[in-house]
């Protein structure tokens, strides 16, 4: 408050008088702000902050900014500033540019036209080479509630399913269901953008997508199966908020998927603790009882990785698993809950209430659970009521034979406490316990008449109505107590109290003929002023004794009748109408009346007294719905267990035959993926390394849960067949298991699979490029071969939707694109597409774009449009031709070593005609040995991972003789070795190829403006530089270029400036642009700038450079 | 998930409203006010309220109820546990969470509340996180922000966000090296009219406090690690290797933050530190009442009772109190018939007393209860449960930390009844 204020003064010069006035009071404390806002009109302060946002000072739009949001935080309407506040949407000042967005977000959705002023904005962010600054951009975007910008908001939610960040990946999956709330039409788009960010392995997207999941479709549980383990395995490293999800969800998931951990007779052992208590002495045998069941291997892996979350710090978290334990584990596991329960009624009292409620449901079916800790639910003085009554709840229900005098014990404290409320709810409870505990309910009765002498209304009330339902149930010798009560009856004010003795009177008038009709007597004296209920009671009483005893109280009974006849309320004057018919004989009484003592001194059942959480179980525990006991909008009902459980194989990740060919080559991958993830640790942005920690650990699981999945299917094996080896069924689980054995060791390979499939993940997320690495490969996936069916459908849809628009704006902002991304795959062409931007409203700064690159351009580009299948023809347009092929040669294999074969190898700095992600390498071969080398091959390589095309095999070999052969690897970017076997016939020699960084590239052409413009969008962690001393040779440009074509394979980009030398390429494998640019300082020194995404790979061409340039 | 949330003061007005999805006319709040009305005590405003078309799921805290708006099932935990950390993160930014506070900060809270929360589903939950992002205000941020014209919104952005240790932030530097860890434990007891405990156990927590430079990679053993019989954790915490080997190994985050809260098995017999003395009675017919109180240490493991607080509710029927305290100060509010008496250091050979009577409302029956009496102490330098940590281990970095380790018994719920 205090720096806006200063701020104001000092602008106050500028801005007139009437701001005057508004500043001075503007400086009064915040506090006085509601007030001083009802005084001045709106409109004038409006116009006052109308002024200041238009202002060209930030720090005066800042606090304007700040006086709209202190508005809006009080529920004021500012919405008229909507024009002057969207005028700031691009500010630079980020703080401003929040502010904006929280207003826009505010009001957008009454301000539909001018809001989307604003969509630009949001578009161009939404292309931003910072992570955060795209997801921001498309969390505001998705946020904003206007209709017509649906279209916009599905294209940027697909390709911001797809970005190479998992932080975007995670903001889509937010904006999955903020879209779909505003257009539930757009479902089905939205379930394949789920289905796709739900394959995704990164611990940040899981619970996010999980949520859009449950939004949108959380029928469809079919798009689980595949992703069902590898949640699992994420789950301990997801952050507690989705883990939430996740788990709800899970639980969900294994109901309608495995079958019945519980025996099948007692699905719910009701009230019956001593099954409970078998069941926990069998604990051990239990194995050998139930042979018929055995639990999915996946189910178990539930289980068991939920189980380190009860040691989590977030309560959700905590209750979640409890309730999955709850419902999923088999009966003798779910102990294990117990004790993290009663930790979290140290919580705050909100936590503890709700967690006293999933307690008080648990512990009605299962006393055992919670009984050891029953000293946690004492009451507390300082307890709020709700959580008195809930613990009174599970109290009562844990109470047993053995501990209920410890129990009565601690109730006779309650009932002398303060809270007269809480005092009324524990005689409720003592009455439950008397019930269910029959040895104790004469001492329980003899108490509570005890308590008829309190001095306090509610009590003495309470306890005559708990011990009429006692009596009731006891049907016995309870004469003295009826008496008792009688006598009292004059001290009592309490309606309910007064209706329930006379009830009692009336329905044992009997056993207490003397008193009955005496009580009738005072009643008729004071009728009148009784409460409804008990005028109804005594009129009730009476019937009764006019037909037990009717030459006493004949008289009473009619004169009662008749005061009724004529009360005020309609059900009195109705109901002793019927008693008079129904009693007393005249001419039209009917046959009914023969009937008369049979009907209303009929026996009647005792009344259950049962605990208001009996049935809660209903509910999923730990949902809203249970909690308020009454099905909350969007609850989603727990399936009962499937009596036979659905396939299992669903879940397995893959496709048989294509694992085992690649089975023999997978062994080695672990080393391969470490020493990536170590190249990988610069790269800041995404969360590589967790995603490496999340495999390490999901492998390690998924072994044990196979090895122990296999022992278990093994041992029912024997089992099954010891029993009956010729029967059917021992066939059929002969079968099951084999097939389960096949699935787990499947589930191993896949994990391996998974981490060969990361390489070409990690670069930028293109699922198409993977795929078609994998087609040529002859590993046909079934997903991969969909996924990409989808692509191309959606991928012409979008285009249609293009064309409608202006061609050249089109063509500039497709090319614009275009560029950073130079191998053109099919995807890429997709989200080319998709980022023309429908509503482009950018008229003011048109991005700066130069003609000629156009005309280059946009021919390969159309190409591409029109044959989205045709994959990586035309990528390599763009790639000019080597600046420089050095000379270099490396040894691959000395003669002596090769046993007469000597290999060299160089890099020829050409497109490599197999595959454009590969490098060529040319290899000259040469026999010197004095005899023909036969068979000349390639044989194992590593790591397995590696994609490279080899030579045709060479037959023969004269002594003397040297071929050169060329060959495609793909190193992915990384300068790590290609290792490889060189065979002849008779011998194998294991060879290296080392990539210098520089040979990774591709050099591609682009004008100066490109340049920048590429550069502009790869800075921070994107860029590394440095400052050289030069060798004196090297200061002029024909130099420098050569010594930078010499160390990497680059472009050179026409430069305007004699002092700054450009080059660009492209890394091979992903399409990486790399920006180099040497500027010349002064005599000798040099400032070296590179940009590239490759954030590894910066640094290493940067150090290569530095020593090139430093050398003659 | 969460729609929206509603701060509203004790005298049930809404101060603040923040909207995540649709706006939500404040008028669902009237509902939450009907249910005020109903509670006896603020407390006992039921946490979950449900109304035609919302449900309405509150907590209060430091006098302010933060009402959420809920439109469909969601666990309802869920959003208790995120409003507490709304208010934890307030506690954190302003020192204090109050009326005043927020308003004072209004623009910093909803910056704060738009980062939390996207579409109602929690974004950025970790203080350190958070602080990355938006500088917590203090008075010389807002003397250099009046002069340079720069924000309190971090220019740089939130990396640790995306990080493997999302709790810590990048880039940590301090001169001195310095973690601290305070063993605090509480003891929550009933003990009855004649002295005897009913219930009594031991719940702890290691609060941290760690500011070390890099990314320091902590083990922290313990001597009698047994004596933990269920934990939670900070996320930071290896799960495996507690399992393994009860060792807690962690990266930290930077600053305040609980490591690990616990509860001590209740096999193990609970000492008492304290007991009190105590002849309160009321007179049939009299319109005086007796009252006498004296508090003395026991098993206190030679350490010495500090900061002790004695707080009764006292019957309604009391009219007011005239009592002697033998040291410190006592207070009854004839209002509220609280009674409290802050004793101060406990001397063993001179136990301190208060004594004196009560004049009760005239005509009034005799209250049929006695008052139940909540003590509140605290013991320096011991751990009634015997938890002693055994040493702390640093690797990853170069430099030599400086550690400290502090321990401190105090009063959970610990009730007297008389």
């Amino acid at each position: 408050m205090l720096s806006m204020s200063t701020n104001n003064l000092s602008y106050n010069d500028q801005g007139g008088s009437d701001s005057a006035v508004e500043v001075g009071q503007e400086t009064t404390p915040t506090s006085s702000n509601a007030g001083f806002g009802l005084f001045s009109t709106n409109f004038k302060k409006n116009d006052d902050l109308k002024e200041m946002l238009e202002s060209n000072k930030d720090s005066l739009k800042l606090d304007a900014m700040k006086r709209i949001i202190a508005l809006i935080a009080k529920g004021k309407n500012a919405s008229e500033l909507f024009p002057a506040v969207v005028k700031n949407v691009a500010s630079k000042n980020i703080e401003l540019k929040k502010l904006v967005y929280v207003y826009l977000v505010r009001y957008a959705e009454e301000q539909q036209d001018l809001a989307l002023l604003s969509i630009s904005t949001f578009q161009r962010a939404l292309k931003d080479p910072n992570q955060l600054i795209r997801a921001s951009a498309l969390r505001v975007l998705s946020s904003i509630r206007v209709p017509i910008i649906v279209p916009i908001m599905m294209l940027a939610i697909k390709e911001a399913a797809s970005d190479m960040s998992p932080y975007v990946r995670k903001t889509s999956a937010h904006a999955i269901q903020k879209l779909y709330s505003l257009d539930p039409d757009q479902k089905e788009h939205l379930i394949e953008v789920i289905d796709k960010l739900l394959k995704d392995k990164s611990t940040l997207v899981a619970g996010s997508v999980v949520m859009a999941f449950e939004e949108v479709c959380p029928d469809r549980i079919d798009l689980i199966h595949k992703n069902y383990r590898k949640l699992c395995n994420l789950l301990v490293d997801v952050e507690e908020w989705g883990q939430v999800v996740i788990i709800t969800m899970l639980t969900r998931y294994a109901r309608t998927q495995f079958t019945s951990p519980w025996k099948e007779d007692g699905q719910f052992d009701e009230n019956s603790e001593t099954a409970f208590y078998e069941s926990d002495e069998k604990k051990t045998k239990n194995g050998d009882e139930k042979k018929s069941y055995m639990m999915d291997p996946d189910h178990r892996l539930l289980l068991r990785n939920t189980k380190p979350l009860l040691q989590s710090r977030n309560t959700a978290v905590v209750v979640s698993v409890a309730q999955l334990y709850w419902h999923l584990a088999p009966k003798h596991e779910v102990g294990v809950i117990t004790k993290s329960l009663v930790r979290l009624l140290r919580s705050h009292r909100e936590v503890q209430y709700i967690v006293l409620q999933n307690i008080a449901t648990m512990s009605i079916q299962r006393k055992g659970m919670f009984e050891p800790y029953m000293k946690s639910f004492y009451v507390r003085s300082t307890d709020a009521t709700h959580i008195k009554s809930l613990k009174l709840e599970i109290l009562t229900s844990l109470a047993n034979e053995a501990n209920i005098s410890t129990i009565l014990r601690e109730f006779q404290t309650y009932v002398k406490s303060q809270d007269k409320q809480f005092a009324a709810g524990t005689i409720q409870a003592i009455g439950r316990c008397a019930t269910n505990i029959s040895e104790v309910t004469d001492t329980c009765l003899q108490g509570l008449v005890l308590l008829l002498s309190n001095r306090d209304e509610t009590v003495v009330a309470e306890s005559v109505v708990v011990i009429k339902k006692l009596l009731q149930t006891q049907p016995t010798q309870h004469s003295d107590i009826i008496k008792h009560m009688a006598k009292l009856f004059d001290n009592i004010a309490v309606p309910m109290a007064r209706a329930s003795i006379l009830w009692l009177m009336g329905e044992y008038c009997e056993r207490v003929p003397q008193i009955a009709p005496d009580v009738l007597r005072k009643m008729a004296k004071s009728f009148t002023s009784e409460e409804d209920i008990v005028k109804l009671q005594t009129v009730n009483l009476a019937a009764k004794l006019y037909l037990t005893n009717s030459k006493q109280t004949k008289l009473l009974t009619q004169y009662i009748l008749n005061l009724g006849k004529y009360d005020q309320n309609y059900d009195i004057r109705d109901r002793t109408r019927f008693i008079r018919q129904l009693i007393v004989p005249n001419e039209k009484s009917g046959a009914l009346g023969k009937y008369a003592r049979r009907i209303l001194l009929a026996p009647k059942p005792a009344p259950v007294l049962e605990s208001t959480y009996k049935d809660r179980d209903r509910y999923q525990l730990g949902t809203l719905s249970h909690t308020i006991n009454t099905k909350a909008s969007g609850y989603l009902e727990l399936s009962d267990w499937p009596a036979v459980a659905p396939d299992q194989s669903v879940r397995n990740v893959e496709v048989i035959e294509p694992v085992k060919e690649w089975a023999p080559s997978l062994g080695k991958t672990g080393k391969s993926k470490l020493s990536k993830s170590s190249d990988d640790k610069f790269y800041s942005d995404s969360g590589e390394e967790e995603e490496e920690k999340d495999k390490g650990s999901g492998s390690s699981s998924s072994d044990d849960s196979s090895s122990s999945s296999s022992s278990e299917e093994s041992s029912s094996e024997a089992e099954s067949d010891e029993e009956k080896s010729s029967s059917p069924s021992s066939e059929e689980s002969d079968k099951s298991s084999s097939q389960s054995e096949k699935s787990s060791s499947e589930s191993d390979s896949e994990q391996k699979k998974k981490t060969t499939k990361k390489p070409p993940q990690k670069k930028t997320v293109k699922p198409t490029a993977k795929d078609s690495d994998s087609d040529e490969n002859g590993n046909v996936a079934k997903e991969a071969s969909s996924s990409s069916a989808e692509e191309t459908s959606s991928g012409s849809d979008s285009g249609s939707d293009a064309d409608s628009h202006s061609g050249t704006e089109r063509k500039k902002k497709t090319k614009s694109k275009a560029k950073p991304k130079v191998e053109v795959k099919s995807t890429k062409v997709v989200s080319l597409l998709k980022e023309v931007s429908l509503l482009d409203l950018d008229d003011f700064n048109p991005t700066p774009v130069t003609r000629p690159k156009m005309s280059v351009l946009s021919p390969s580009l159309l190409g591409d449009l029109e044959g989205l299948s045709l994959s990586n023809i035309s990528s390599t347009i763009q790639v000019s031709g080597p600046a420089f092929v050095p000379e270099k040669r490396h040894d691959l294999l000395h003669r002596m070593a090769g046993k007469g074969l000597s290999a060299h190898y160089q890099f020829p700095r050409q497109p490599c005609l197999y595959q454009p992600t590969m490098v060529s390498v040319q290899i000259s071969l040469t026999n010197t040995s004095d005899h023909p080398l036969e068979q000349i091959h390639i044989g194992d390589r590593s790591p397995t991972g590696l994609h490279m095309h080899c030579f045709n095999t060479i037959e023969c070999l004269l002594p003397d003789a040297s071929v050169t052969v060329s060959l495609g690897v793909d190193f992915n970017d990384s300068t790590q070795a290609a290792n490889f076997q060189l065979c002849t016939k008779e011998d194998q020699f294991s060879v290296s190829i080392q990539p210098a960084v520089g040979e990774l590239f591709l050099p591609v052409t682009m004008t100066e403006q490109d340049f920048r413009k590429e550069q502009g969008k790869l800075l921070g962690m994107n860029e590394s530089s440095a400052t050289i001393t030069m060798a004196a040779e090297n200061t002029t440009s024909q130099p420098i270029s050569r010594q930078v074509a010499t160390v990497a394979n680059l472009g050179v980009v026409p430069s305007g400036q004699d002092n700054i030398h450009r080059f660009a390429g492209k890394t091979a494998s992903s399409g990486a642009v790399v920006l180099v640019t040497v500027e010349l300082r002064g005599e000798s020194t040099a400032l070296i700038t590179i940009n590239t995404e490759k954030s590894v790979m910066g640094p290493m061409l940067l150090r290569d450079l530095k020593w090139a340039l430093a050398q003659a | 998930m969460i729609h929206s949330l509603f701060l509203v003061n004790s005298s049930g007005d809404i101060f603040l409203e923040k909207h995540w999805k649709s706006v939500v006319s404040r008028s669902v709040c009237d509902y939450f006010f009907e249910a005020q009305e109903r509670a006896s005590e603020p407390e006992n405003v039921p946490p979950v309220i449900p109304t035609p078309h919302h449900y309405l799921i509150s907590v209060l805290r430091h006098r302010i109820y933060f009402v959420a708006v809920i439109q469909s099932e969601v666990p309802p935990l869920f959003v208790i546990e995120f409003l507490h950390r709304v208010v934890d993160t307030f506690q954190d930014y302003f020192g204090v969470c109050t009326e005043a506070a927020i308003k004072d900060n209004v623009v910093v809270v909803y910056e704060l509340l738009e980062e939390m929360l996207d579409n109602g589903f929690p974004l950025a939950t970790e203080s350190n996180i958070l602080k990355e992002l938006i500088k917590p205000p203090t008075i010389l941020r807002t003397v250099v922000n009046t002069i340079t014209g720069s924000t309190n919104v971090g220019e740089q952005l939130p990396t640790g966000q995306l990080s493997v240790v999302p709790w810590r932030r990048t880039g940590v530097k301090y001169t001195n090296n310095e973690a601290y860890f305070d063993v605090v434990e509480e003891i929550d007891a009933i003990i009855d009219k004649s002295g005897s405990t009913i219930t009594a156990e031991i719940q702890g927590v290691i609060d941290a406090c760690v500011k070390l430079t890099g990314m320091p990679d902590l083990t922290l053993s313990f001597m009698n690690p047994r004596l933990l019989d269920d934990v939670s954790f900070h996320p930071c915490v290896r799960f495996k290797r507690w399992e393994a080997e009860r060792i807690l190994s962690f990266i930290p985050p930077d600053g305040n933050f609980r490591l690990l809260s616990y509860h001590v098995s209740c096999q193990n017999l609970v000492a008492i530190p304290v007991y009190v003395k105590h002849n309160i009675t009321f007179r049939e017919g009299s319109s005086q009442g007796r009252f006498e109180l004296t508090l003395g240490p026991k098993q206190t493991m030679g350490k010495g009772l500090e900061a002790v607080i004695i707080s009764s509710q006292l019957p309604r029927g009391v009219l007011n109190t005239n009592l002697n305290p033998s040291q410190g100060t006592y207070n009854f509010d004839p209002v509220t018939k609280l009674l409290s008496w802050d004793v101060g250091k406990i001397n063993p050979q001179k136990l301190p007393s208060l004594k004196g009577s009560m004049s009760l409302q005239a005509g009034a029956s005799k209250p049929d209860e006695n008052p139940t009496i909540n003590i509140q102490f605290k013991i320096q330098q011991s751990a009634l449960s015997g938890l002693k940590v055994n040493r702390l281990d640093m690797y990853g970095e170069k430099y030599k930390p400086f550690k400290g380790i502090k321990y401190m018994t105090k009063a959970g719920k610990f009730q007297v009844r008389t």
